[in-house]
């Protein structure tokens, strides 16, 4: 059966109220922002959404945010989304903030089946409450456990018809974590190939992580965000 | 004196000074703010600057050629170098965590007189965000803080103790503002370096930390 879908409501189907959805990007930067607003045109509440941002006010996951669709948000860095602390200190969103390489090695290790990992980072902080510490080799470390999610929304530069994906730039990211990281991974892209004609030794996720692949109709530009 | 200078010189003073402690070979992370100044007072082929969002090689671009996908860690536009390298989000920061970043050059809100920091959390405020800097605090070989000496009314950043929720529980090794350079030598803040004609009387009346002076 194909992997290349018509529709974004098509390549959304899978998606049920009180998923956890792992989104790509650092901002609007490799965000897929073709099926983010996807999902603002769906019927679909109490979401848990995994993404170093919420994006921008308005923009991107921004957009979600002000449907009420997202119950909760884990991510680095909120501040650049004016609404999400607004959100919050209304008791309508529940935020968990990770370093961003905590964020960035639990989706690795979500992806890998590994149960959580110690480190270094956040020890002695408010970030660390709560969370389990041991000293290994006489240096403390703090237990971070794996983040999965049923479903992963990733934007990389080109597919071949397999699912094999090769990214472009900064807008890399956290795609490759997140599209090992969920039962279900959708990944947006610029151009779709045929088989062979991506270089093997170039491809970044191979194809076996890739369930669904459209072609990014919302893109960034150096005049913000077009449709085309 | 240094009340004269604008908003803009104060921060290229700071940036100025910061890249004389920058030898090659080293890679440099930057962080948000005045640290992403500090490049254009480097031109050595052997510096090599990081980005957490996944660039080693970070340059300048030219109005002509920015690119909406290359960004640094300000999601500001930025060029790559002959010989740079993108990567993932997990294996850079395994750069960071993993000691392969020699020096990290971050802003601050606030820092206490034994090197710790405080620059991702103001209580109460819409202030939410950590991003990299815990990680590049943990795993930094050296960390460079660059900041204003005061804020908006005037109360100093140097302080006996942050009031704002600390980075982490390691010392940052040397301090830049516009008034003053502090380098952290066991726990305590050294004073080295007057910046920009400020004389000892003006450091010590904007400075609530206590610190040694050895100018």
């Amino acid at each position: 059966m194909s992997k290349i879908k018509e529709t974004v409501e098509e390549a959304l189907l899978p998606i049920q109220n009180g998923d956890t959805i792992l989104v790509g990007g650092f901002g609007l930067i490799g965000a897929p922002l073709t099926l983010v607003e996807g999902l603002t045109a769906k019927e679909v509440n109490d979401l848990t959404i995994v993404s170093n941002n919420l994006g921008e006010a308005g923009k991107g996951l921004g957009l979600l945010l002000n449907q009420h669709k997202i119950t909760h948000a884990i991510g680095s860095y909120f501040t650049s989304n004016r609404d999400v602390g607004n959100f919050y200190q209304k008791g309508e969103l529940q935020l968990t903030l990770l370093p961003q390489g905590t964020l960035s090695e639990a989706l690795r290790a979500g992806g890998a089946g590994i149960g959580g990992f110690y480190t270094k980072t956040a020890v002695g902080t408010a970030l660390a409450k709560g969370k389990e510490q041991r000293e290994i080799d006489g240096e403390m470390y703090v237990l971070e456990k794996p983040i999965r999610g049923q479903v992963a929304l990733i934007r990389a530069h080109k597919a071949d018809t397999l699912g094999n994906l090769v990214y472009y730039k900064t807008a890399r990211n956290f795609n490759p974590l997140m599209a090992t990281a969920a039962d279900y991974v959708v990944a947006e892209v610029d151009e779709i190939v045929e088989p062979g004609e991506l270089d093997p030794e170039a491809i970044v996720t191979p194809h076996l992580f890739v369930d669904a692949i459209i072609e990014a109709k919302q893109v960034l530009t150096r005049e913000g965000v077009i449709s085309r | 004196m240094s009340t004269a200078l604008s908003k803009e010189q104060i921060q290229q003073s700071i940036a100025a000074r910061v890249a004389q402690e920058i030898q090659a070979p080293c890679v440099v992370n930057l962080g948000i703010g005045i640290p992403t100044l500090v490049a254009q007072y480097v031109n050595d082929p052997g510096i090599a600057f990081h980005t957490e969002n996944g660039l080693l090689g970070v340059t300048d671009v030219e109005e002509a050629d920015i690119d909406p996908n290359l960004v640094n860690a300000g999601k500001l536009p930025v060029g790559q170098s002959l010989g740079a390298s993108f990567f993932n989000s997990a294996e850079s920061f395994a750069m960071i965590r993993g000691s392969h970043v020699d020096i990290a050059i971050l802003g601050a809100l606030q820092v206490d007189e034994t090197g710790l920091i405080a620059n991702w959390s103001v209580p109460g405020k819409n202030i939410i965000g950590v991003g990299g800097a815990m990680d590049l605090l943990v795993g930094a070989r050296k960390v460079i803080v660059t900041m204003s000496h005061t804020s908006k009314d005037d109360s100093s950043k140097v302080l006996k103790e942050c009031t704002y929720p600390i980075t982490s529980t390691r010392q940052v090794d040397l301090i830049v503002t516009e008034l003053a350079v502090f380098k952290v030598i066991e726990g305590k803040l050294h004073l080295i370096e007057l910046m920009n004609g400020t004389t000892l009387e003006e450091v010590e009346s904007k400075t609530e930390a206590d610190f040694i002076v050895q100018l």
